[in-house]
Formats: structure tokens, C-alpha cells, sequence
């Protein structure tokens, strides 16, 4: 099977690989998928106190649509509110990518990677307030 | 530079990297010898071996009886015990289901290993088949003698419950008659790819027709113990098949040695053309097949149809190099692959050779590049001809049955390329192929999550993965 274009320019030049502190307060960190399928991706978004994505670090295991996969969306984020990154849709990503059938399930675990690194940010969030008030 | 094709230049354009072939399990290319050796034969000599009357035929059936002593010498066998077919799948597909439908009163047994090719696999998931279609056909049948009246497919499964079919005594008296297809143990292999003689025993029943083991594996290159597996045979009366087609002439095979009675070849395997392989039958005591193709009565009345000459005259020509520089090529591709693994094992930590290495053909290294997905791995390395066992490259989302079975888990499936050196490969390659291959897994694992996970000692077999 022959890779697209865009799949093999991410995959050679993959953005924004690396790790964010995930210690810290301001960073989710979302880690999706399971060895035995093939693939695991690890999205890491820094939000600013305004809630602007204004980093994004990716790590994946997986083949190289699933590592193109996790390059585009550490692009895309970046820059966006919460609101506007949790509606990025795997069909959007492949079609960026023009993913063969097969390989649509890389573009539905960048989407998961995203709502997942949202979603520990929040509990993140909502443990400090907690935390926070209980002090007060 | 001597460019003495014009093409050169802009063939090298275009590739940018010298094309290193390792994949010397899925075809090999062909020998200039075996090339020279077909060459009359598809042009001057272009006979049919079966014209009995004029001198165009005696020339192509004495080529064709040349090249069958070349096949038979190679295993040990008898000119008139090989069969010639188009290659391993119909050699396999001859074995089985001649086999069972010939000895069809002695049973219906077929005991195989899970780690068997696809050839060998599916042949038996077919014969399964036909015998479950037969025996649904006879529940029906029983269904409508008891009820007086005919049954619909759709009222056989409440009726079967309400008139306990599965412990009806008459079912039971047809269905232990039964003549179609077949019953199939596939036995689990050991960790290290091969087979445990005492389950194998085990397994054989009064009514087993034939078991059916590979010389070697065409992915791990594990090698069966087959004279051990050929005298259990012999012993409880069972036919022996080996799938020998990755096996022979890359390591010593005799079919005296391994009591066989059937052994598949395959030309294409060892420097010969495509679409050319044979089926060892044995004479003494002799072993007869139902054939799969009826005609002229060619082979022996086993494989009807006019034969291939210059394949013949080229896969016989393969045999007879096979057979006397296999020795010296087995130590030189055992080196190279001592090389190659020494190279890679160096430089790289989490790294395994999956399945003995021991029991293993000589041109094979089956490696798990732990945390480095299998198809990423291989565009990375786009002009080396590897194999992986990762689902990715299969397209069918499933990764390689033989990793899986051998029980190291599917991540490792996932991760593991297999490198099949071969005739024509050299130290230059494998130096090359090393530090190609070293570069690409340390990329790719510095993108990867779970080398980073692994390196901080998170254990990742125990870790909780979300469901994907």
C-alpha cells in the first residue's frame, strides 16, 4: 500500500514531537490506544490561563498514518481555544491525509488523543479548584 | 561511473538508494545457471513431452525425465515418485485432499500446526467445511424421517433442540460413516516455534489419514524435528506430509530419514522460475492421491495436464545446484545472518529474535524491534525488501498468525521484521542493511511513546490500556 503525500511528509518530517511536564498544572495529557493493536498515541496540549492551546507535544507507536495522524493534529491545535480543538473530527483528518480505508482508525485515535488530553486537563482543573477551596 | 545502459541514470534518479533484496522467504530470484539451463527450451525445443511419435517429444520427455532424477536426488527419492504441479500450493492442496478423499475408508483425521502456510491451512479449513455442510445435510435428513414431512432451514435449529439431535443414535451411526472432507487438530506450537513430539502423538487417532508438517517456517524459519514426527507416524500408521518448501536445499532433508510420504517442493524458493514445484509420493509402500485435475492421465494419473518444460528443466536444474552447494551455502548464510544480528543486537537495546534461533534455516532472522511498529519500520527502510508481521502492511488488520501462536503476544507481531538472506546476498548488503536498519529504529522510537514509557521502567505489559 502506497502512503499519500501529506501521510509521508508528516511522517518524515513529523511536527512538534516530545514530552510537556504533564506535572503541570496547565498541561493534558491524553494517552490513547493499546500496544496489541498496533498503535498508541500520546497528545500533550499546554493551555494558557486565557484557554488557548498554546503548545502541543505528540508521541505515537504506530504506523506511519498513525504518526502522520498525531503530527497534524499537534499542528492543528495549536492556537485554538478547548472549544475549537475538541471539534477537530477524525473525518478531518483523513481527509487531510486522504487515509485509505484501512487506516481510518488512526484519524479516530488523533480525535480520541485530543478529547482525552482536554478531558485530563479539565479533571486537572477541577482537582486545583477543589483542592483550592478546601484550603480557603 | 560506467553507464553502459542509458537507462542508468535516470533508473538511479529515481531510486535514490540501491534496492537490497531480503526477502529470500517470499521468492528468490533466478539462478544464471537455472536461466541458461531453460533457455532451449523455450525456444528450439519447445515440445510436448507427451508426443510419442516424433523426435520434438522424446527431446522434451527426456528433458523432463532428466529433471526429475535432478528433483528426486536432491530429498532422496525415485524419478517416478515426483509428481510435477505448478508449485507449493497445488503440491499441498494434492497431498491433503488426495489423500483424503483416496483413503476416505481408513478416516477422515488430519492433525497440522497452527504456524503451517496458508496453503496448508486453508486446504484443511476447506475440507472442514464440506464435511460440516454434509453433516448439517444428514441432520436435515434425520429431522425429516422422524417428523414425516420436510423441514425448512429455518425451523433446524428449534427442531434440533426439541428432538436432541446431538445425542440421536442414528445421526451419530451416519455421521461416523461419513465420507466428505475432513476432522482438523491444529496443534499449538512450543514458545520457541517448533513442535511437542508428545501432544503430537497425542494427537493422532485410529482414523487420522495424514499429518501434515512443515521443514521449515516460513516466517520464523523454525525447523520441525521431522525425523522424530515421520517415525511417530510410521509408528500408528499415519501419513506423513512435509510442506518442505522453504526447507529444501537450504538445510540436509532425506525422505528415508523422516519416514515421509508426501513432501512439497517448490522451484521458486530456491533460484528456480515460478510456477513450477513437485509432490513426492512414495512408492515403496505405495501411497496414492485422489488427482485434483483430471485429463490426459499426465504424472501418473496424479496431475493431469501438458507439462511445463522449461520450469521443469529449470526447477530440476535449481535441485541439482541445490543439492551440491548447499552446505557450504548454509555456513555462508549463517555467518552473514550471525552478522546481521550481531550488527543490529549491538547497537540497539530491546531487541529480540523471536523463535529459535537454533532450529532455524540459515538465511532467516525473524526480529522484534520492540516499541517501532513493523510497517513504519519498513517504509523507513523503502528500498530494502523485508517482511513484517504487522497487520499495518497486511492491510487486513490482523498481525502474522505465526508470531501470534508462538505466544509472545501481538505487540510483538507488531513490531517484528523478518530479513530472509540468500544466494546472492553479501556482507556489503548486511553492512548496509545494519546501519539502515539501526538509523530507522532509533527515529522512530524517538517518536515513539512507549520507548519513553519503557526507558522511565513504566511496565507496559501490566499497564491499563484504554479499549480501542
Amino acid at each position: 500500500m502506497q502512503y499519500s503525500e501529506k501521510v509521508l511528509e508528516h511522517f518524515n518530517n513529523p511536527r512538534n514531537v516530545g514530552t510537556l511536564d504533564s506535572a503541570d498544572p496547565n498541561v493534558g495529557t491524553g494517552l490513547v490506544g493499546a500496544p496489541a493493536c498496533g498503535d498508541v498515541m500520546r497528545l500533550q496540549l499546554k493551555i494558557s490561563n486565557t484557554g488557548i492551546i498554546e503548545d502541543a507535544r505528540f508521541k505515537t507507536f504506530g504506523c506511519g498514518s498513525a504518526i502522520a495522524s498525531s503530527s497534524l493534529v499537534s499542528e492543528w491545535v495549536k492556537g485554538k481555544t478547548l472549544e475549537q480543538a475538541a471539534s477537530i473530527s477524525n473525518k478531518a483528518v483523513a481527509q487531510e491525509l486522504s487515509l485509505p480505508p484501512v487506516k481510518i482508525h488512526c484519524s479516530v485515535l488523533a480525535e480520541d488523543a485530543i478529547k482525552a488530553a482536554i478531558e485530563d486537563f479539565r479533571q486537572k482543573q477541577a482537582a486545583a479548584k477543589t483542592s483550592e477551596a478546601n484550603h480557603e | 561511473m560506467d553507464l553502459t545502459s542509458p537507462y542508468l541514470s535516470s533508473y538511479e534518479a529515481a531510486m535514490p538508494k540501491a534496492r537490497i533484496y531480503l526477502d529470500n522467504h517470499a521468492t528468490t530470484p533466478v539462478d544464471e545457471r537455472v536461466l541458461e539451463a531453460m533457455l532451449p527450451y523455450l525456444k528450439e525445443k519447445f515440445g510436448n513431452a507427451s508426443s510419442a511419435s516424433h523426435a520434438f517429444g522424446w527431446e522434451a520427455e527426456a528433458a523432463v525425465e532428466k529433471a526429475r532424477q535432478q528433483v528426486a536426488a536432491l530429498i532422496g527419492a525415485q524419478p517416478s515418485e515426483i509428481v510435477f504441479t505448478s508449485g507449493a500450493t497445488e503440491s499441498n492442496n494434492l497431498a491433503l485432499k488426495g489423500a483424503l478423499d483416496y483413503y476416505k475408508t481408513k478416516g477422515d483425521h488430519i492433525v497440522t500446526l497452527q504456524t503451517e502456510h496458508k496453503a496448508v491451512l486453508e486446504t484443511c479449513k476447506w475440507l472442514e467445511r464440506l464435511r460440516a455442510e454434509r453433516v448439517e445435510e444428514l441432520k436435515t435428513l434425520r429431522l425429516m424421517q422422524l417428523l414425516g414431512r420436510v423441514v425448512t432451514e429455518e425451523e433446524m435449529p428449534s427442531l434440533s433442540q426439541i428432538h436432541s439431535l446431538e445425542e440421536d443414535s442414528v445421526l451419530h451411526l451416519w455421521t461416523s460413516t461419513l465420507r466428505a472432507g475432513a476432522r482438523v487438530t491444529y496443534l499449538p506450537v512450543e514458545k520457541n516455534g517448533r513442535i511437542r513430539l508428545d501432544s503430537f502423538e497425542r494427537a493422532l487417532q485410529p482414523s487420522t489419514v495424514v499429518a501434515s508438517i512443515s521443514l521449515a517456517n516460513s516466517e520464523i524459519g523454525t525447523l520441525q524435528p521431522v525425523n522424530e514426527i515421520g517415525a511417530l507416524c510410521r509408528k500408528h500408521g499415519v501419513l506423513f506430509h512435509v510442506d518442505a518448501v522453504q526447507g529444501a536445499g537450504k538445510i540436509p532433508f532425506d525422505i528415508e530419514e523422516a519416514s515421509a510420504d508426501l513432501v512439497s517442493l517448490s522451484s521458486h524458493k530456491l533460484y528456480g522460475p515460478k510456477g513450477i514445484g513437485a509432490l513426492y509420493v512414495r512408492k515403496n509402500p505405495r501411497i496414492r492421491l485422489s488427482p485434483l485435475l483430471h485429463g490426459g492421465g499426465h504424472e501418473r494419473g496424479m496431475r493431469s495436464g501438458t507439462l511445463n518444460i522449461p520450469g521443469i528443466v529449470g526447477f530440476g536444474k535449481a535441485c541439482e545446484i541445490a543439492k551440491v552447494e548447499q552446505t557450504t551455502e548454509a555456513q555462508r548464510l549463517r555467518a552473514l545472518r550471525e552478522r546481521l544480528w550481531t550488527g543490529i543486537s549491538s547497537q540497539l537495546d530491546f531487541v529480540s529474535v523471536n523463535a529459535s534461533m537454533e532450529h532455524r534455516l540459515p538465511g532467516n532472522l525473524s526480529v522484534a524491534f520492540s516499541f517501532v511498529e513493523g510497517d513504519a519500520l519498513m517504509r523507513e527502510l523503502e528500498s530494502i525488501a523485508l517482511s513484517t508481521g504487522s497487520a499495518c502492511a497486511s492491510g487486513s488488520l490482523e498481525p502474522s498468525y505465526v508470531l501470534s501462536a508462538l505466544g509472545l503476544g501481538e505487540e510483538v507481531a507488531h513490531c517484528s521484521l523478518r530479513f530472509g538472506l540468500g544466494r546472492f546476498s553479501t556482507e556489503a548488503e548486511v553492512d548496509e542493511v545494519i546501519a539502515r536498519v539501526t538509523k530507522a529504529v532509533l527515529r522512530l522510537r524517538e517518536i515513539s511513546i512507549l520507548y519513553e514509557m519503557a526507558k522511565q521502567g513504566v511496565d507496559l505489559k501490566n499497564f491499563q490500556w484504554g479499549q480501542h
